[in-house]
């Protein structure tokens, strides 16, 4: 197997992850991933070195990103169900966040997953979404705060208590 | 030393939380931090989200990666059995295509046409290979089968006679259809060879009244023939050789017709 493919593999549980955040659903999570793959190996010969791993968020960043807007205009399915409640984490406090992430923006959820939850830098996610750093932190700061309100308005008792 | 009395800006918070303070102002935001409360416990929040997001969603990283997503299977060339998923999937689309087609110059909306031309040929890809229960009710009931479906359906369902082009009727059942009840009525000749009628509701009220020239289309081994007739749509399919079906089709009209449709 190539570097270039070892890489792109290396990846995927990442990918998996973030797409799951992203998308809240784990089918349409991992036929972003999938769609991502299969985008990346085609671009196999193109790709001239840097960094594969921003390349990769990027292409799943936008793949969802068109996603969304074609969704836009059909009709929207609700799943019947909580898709796959990880077993990691309390199962509650797992879907407060879910719930809480649900409720941002498209460009502001995609920030706070980059950072928060794969840990790239500002200058990275500026470069997957193609902004300027000062737009990738208002962004964040926003989603942030949004966050934090949302699961506090869910658990009003848990509010002040320190 | 930067002067710790300069104050600490709601960016420099993020920052600092996200390891993008440089290095020497991370003491400064420290001690802003002792002295503001509401800062730290915002600083506080912010951790606790960053947990709460890896307590959910980091099992998804480290569950085994489902086979779709192997690499070695992604950039693999289509197998065998792959290019019949492949082509089953383009003959739906030429059918869909085909069926856009058709209703190209007609009067109902394309998207009348296509969904009921693609309905009807799927359900009759789908039963004429049955062998067991290709229906529901037998054609030795053809009393009761119009009875049932004209009930059902809402409209004179009729099941024609087709013994003079060498069919048979083997029965019908009821299928779900683009508005509501679609009527399915199958004929079989001595050699094997099925055809299907089938007929749904084309079109909303507004246009009940219409009706409209019999239209081909075909993909593979299937044709279909397509018209409406007063609001109703019909359906017959069967062999890509038009002709044979063309025969077929004009006697299911005729008596359809006589019938009063």
């Amino acid at each position: 197997m190539s570097g270039f493919r070892q890489s792109v593999e290396a990846m995927i549980p990442a990918l998996r992850r973030y797409a799951r955040a992203l998308a809240r659903d784990a089918d349409i999570a991992d036929d972003l991933v999938q769609d991502t793959l299969v985008r990346a190996l085609r671009s196999e010969r193109l790709f001239l070195g840097g960094d594969i791993r921003s390349w990769l968020y990027t292409i799943l960043t936008n793949l969802n990103k068109n996603r969304r807007r074609s969704l836009a205009r059909r009709p929207q399915f609700m799943p019947l169900h909580d898709n796959n409640p990880d077993a990691s984490g309390t199962e509650a406090e797992g879907r407060d966040i879910a719930r809480a992430l649900a409720t941002l923006v498209e460009e502001q959820r995609a920030v706070l997953l980059l950072v928060m939850l794969e840990g790239l830098s500002y200058r990275e996610v500026a470069d997957i979404q193609g902004v300027p750093i000062g737009t990738v932190m208002s962004r964040l700061a926003r989603a942030r705060a949004h966050v934090k309100a949302a699961l506090e308005g869910e658990r009003p008792a848990l509010r002040r208590v320190k | 030393m930067t002067d710790p009395k300069i104050s600490v800006t709601e960016d420099e918070l993020h920052a600092y939380v996200d390891n993008e303070l440089p290095a020497e102002r991370r003491g400064d935001v420290e001690a802003w931090l002792a002295a503001h409360p509401d800062d730290a416990e915002r600083v506080a929040s912010w951790r606790a989200m960053a947990q709460a997001l890896h307590a959910r969603y980091d099992g998804v990283a480290n569950e085994p990666v489902p086979k779709r997503l192997e690499l070695e299977r992604l950039a693999q060339p289509p197998r065998k059995w792959l290019y019949g998923t492949i082509a089953a999937s383009l003959l739906a689309f030429v059918a869909g295509g085909g069926a856009g087609w058709i209703a190209h110059g007609a009067a109902a909306s394309p998207s009348t046409f296509q969904s009921f031309t693609a309905d009807a040929l799927d359900a009759h890809r789908l039963y004429v290979v049955e062998v067991r229960h290709p229906v529901e009710v037998p054609g030795s009931e053809r009393a009761h089968l119009q009875a049932w479906l004209t009930k059902r359906c809402g409209w004179d369902v009729f099941a024609p006679e087709l013994g003079s082009t060498g069919l048979k009727l083997v029965g019908g059942r009821l299928l779900p259809g683009p508005t509501g009840p679609a009527s399915f009525l199958m004929y079989e000749s001595p050699s094997g060879e099925r055809f299907t009628v089938y007929t749904a509701k084309a079109s909303t009220d507004k246009a009940s009244a219409e009706t409209t020239q019999m239209r081909f289309t075909s993909e593979a081994n299937n044709g279909a023939l397509f018209w409406a007739d007063r609001g109703v749509g019909y359906v017959v399919s069967g062999t890509a050789d038009r002709d044979r079906l063309t025969q077929v089709a004009r006697m299911v009209y005729d008596q359809t017709e006589k019938n009063g449709g």
